[in-house]
């Protein structure tokens, strides 16, 4: 299963305070660990919420609105994408992890959808590119035996 | 933290830490059954305790220290020198009081030297191919007896008893724990590359429904493969391997339709395939050519699979460079296999005649003879020639080759049509 893993911001990440040398190498090594172990997928720090830009939609109408963003807890400041077997294994890994601010600080760990979660609830969109697919692939199969 | 939760947290740990523990073991005891019965023992151990004590802040160390203590046990008990014969027992017994000291040292460094010595062992080529696949999934890829058992459809003591085996003979063999080096390693790697494959494609072959574990081989066979770039970063058959199997595994959610139904890859809806997938098994096929590997037989593979990665539609495709790699496919390991889709290719980038031109150079090929896709592919190239009568004949020698009911019937249908004059709409 692929979950994606997700630190959260804080006062320091959102000032743009760069780690220490010693967290960031702490990382690395972390980071080593994960891609030898054949677990992570990609991973990126973000830059503080300052230099980002929310995009506001009501109805058909869209808005910009320039960061900072408050609630800086509910921030993201980085993410990776795993690859493990369990969500179990998942959180054997974080807990592995450096504390990313030194002090209080959260890490989410969030399953990604699967194709079998959707089950047969997939998005409209991708239900009838497939029923198209299947239809396609049945009149195909039709034109063959009903002209022989 | 619950028991049950304790225990979940113990297969998590069990699965990121067994086969670290077993290699660094097997350095110490030198016979890897030996390696694993401690590491169970260990996690035994774990089981018994961490539920009273809760789960250890290092639970890895932990589980080294547990089996590191019991390894000594082991190599003092004389009960134990019995699973080795007589001349390598005392050959222990020497080593024991130099090797006591050293035991924290010496599991301590290189890891990862230990770990690749580790896979070299289990794809030993004194191995039968199913005992290798057998005993990789278990010592490195932490799978269970029962686990192995489902994704192979066989039942559980085959596993067991195959598993049992192996360490044998490589207990008897003396196998040593290294790495080979020079040609030796060449040979040796392709055993490796070819189990981590092989697995692979065991869950690759599968379809939707009731196998849902068998695409969880896929999984366990990719993570094998990047752990082995890991230990051997400058080997580029090992990048070509990943990246062929990135780049296949990218298109898993696009081969089968919810009712089961096959989707062939030039008729798969493109949106659907994993663009994270495709964009690491294009890095990593960028390394390995980076490395000077381009020829090499996964490499290959993997830059015809990155051909289609790259064609936004199926009609983008760029046949011409697909016939050129098969081209050097072909040169590198010759196979009728890969001149039948190298055929197809040309059939593909130049036009059926061209095609079948080159599909009828492989007739009189001994190891085609019996092969169903070699009628079926010149059946196809001959319907989209109008030659329909010598179609049909084509189809229904397929249909007669192959075990494939489903497929039986697809042929035969196709033959009829043939033989009731009906072009091809493709």
């Amino acid at each position: 299963m692929r979950v994606m893993v997700i630190v959260k911001a804080n006062k320091d990440s959102e000032a743009g305070i760069l780690p220490s040398e010693e967290l960031l190498n702490a990382m690395t090594r972390y980071n080593e660990e994960l891609v030898n172990a054949g677990v992570m997928l990609a991973g990126e720090g973000l830059q503080p919420s300052s230099k980002g830009v929310r995009v506001q939609f009501s109805g058909s109408e869209r808005a910009v609105i320039d960061g900072p963003f408050a609630e800086t807890k509910e921030l993201i400041a980085g993410f990776w994408l795993f690859e493990v077997k369990s969500l179990d294994e998942a959180i054997e890994w974080v807990k592995r992890c450096p504390n990313p601010t030194g002090e209080e600080s959260q890490i989410e760990i969030r399953p990604v959808f699967e194709p079998a979660d959707f089950g047969e609830n997939y998005t409209p969109e991708i239900r009838e590119r497939e029923k198209r697919l299947a239809e396609q692939i049945a009149a195909r199969k039709q034109a063959s035996t009903a002209r022989a | 933290m619950t028991a049950t939760n304790t225990h979940r947290a113990i297969d998590a740990v069990w699965r990121i830490e067994s086969a670290k523990l077993i290699a660094g073991l097997t350095r110490i005891v030198r016979d890897v059954g030996l390696a694993e019965d401690l590491a169970q023992d260990a996690l035994v151990a774990a089981l018994e305790k961490w539920p009273e004590q809760g789960v250890p802040a290092n639970p890895g160390a932990w589980l080294m220290a547990t089996a590191k203590h019991r390894a000594i046990d082991a190599l003092r008990r004389n009960s134990l020198l019995d699973r080795k014969h007589e001349q390598l027992g005392h050959e222990l017994e020497s080593k024991q009081e130099s090797a006591v000291p050293d035991l924290h040292e010496a599991l301590d460094d290189d890891i990862g030297d230990d770990l690749l010595r580790l896979v070299f062992m289990a794809c030993h080529p004194v191995l039968s191919t199913d005992a290798r696949v057998a005993l990789t999934l278990r010592l490195l890829g932490g799978l269970t007896t029962d686990e192995i058992a489902r994704a192979f459809l066989v039942p559980e003591a085959t596993v067991a008893q195959r598993i049992v085996r192996a360490k044998k003979t490589l207990a008897e063999a003396k196998v040593p724990f290294e790495v080979p080096r020079g040609d030796e390693l060449t040979a040796r790697l392709d055993s490796v590359l070819g189990v981590i494959y092989l697995i692979f494609n065991e869950g690759y072959s599968a379809t939707a429904g009731d196998d849902w574990l068998r695409p969880a081989l896929c999984d366990d066979a990719l993570r094998l493969g990047r752990i082995l770039v890991g230990l051997m970063p400058n080997e580029p058959e090992a990048h070509g391997l990943v990246a062929l199997m990135e780049i296949q595994s990218s298109r898993s959610r696009a081969r089968v339709l919810p009712n089961g139904e096959p989707v062939l890859l030039l008729e798969q809806d493109r949106a659907r395939w994993d663009q994270l997938l495709i964009r690491r098994g294009l890095t990593a096929l960028r390394r390995a050519e980076q490395l000077g590997g381009s020829s090499g037989p996964y490499a290959l593979q993997a830059a015809i699979a990155a051909c289609h990665a790259r064609a936004r539609r199926a009609e983008d495709t760029d046949w011409e460079r697909i016939v050129r790699l098969y081209d050097s496919l072909a040169q590198r390991t010759p196979s009728p296999v890969v001149d039948l889709n190298r055929a197809v290719a040309i059939s593909m980038a130049r036009g059926p005649a061209a095609g079948l031109t080159a599909v009828d150079r492989l007739l009189g090929e001994p190891k085609l003879k019996g092969y169903h896709l070699l009628p079926s592919v010149r059946g196809d190239l001959l319907a989209k020639l109008a030659r329909l009568p010598e179609a049909a004949a084509e189809f229904e020698r397929a249909a007669s080759l192959t075990r494939n009911a489903r497929e039986r019937e697809l042929l035969l249908e196709r033959a009829r049509s043939c033989a009731a004059g009906v072009r091809p709409t493709r």
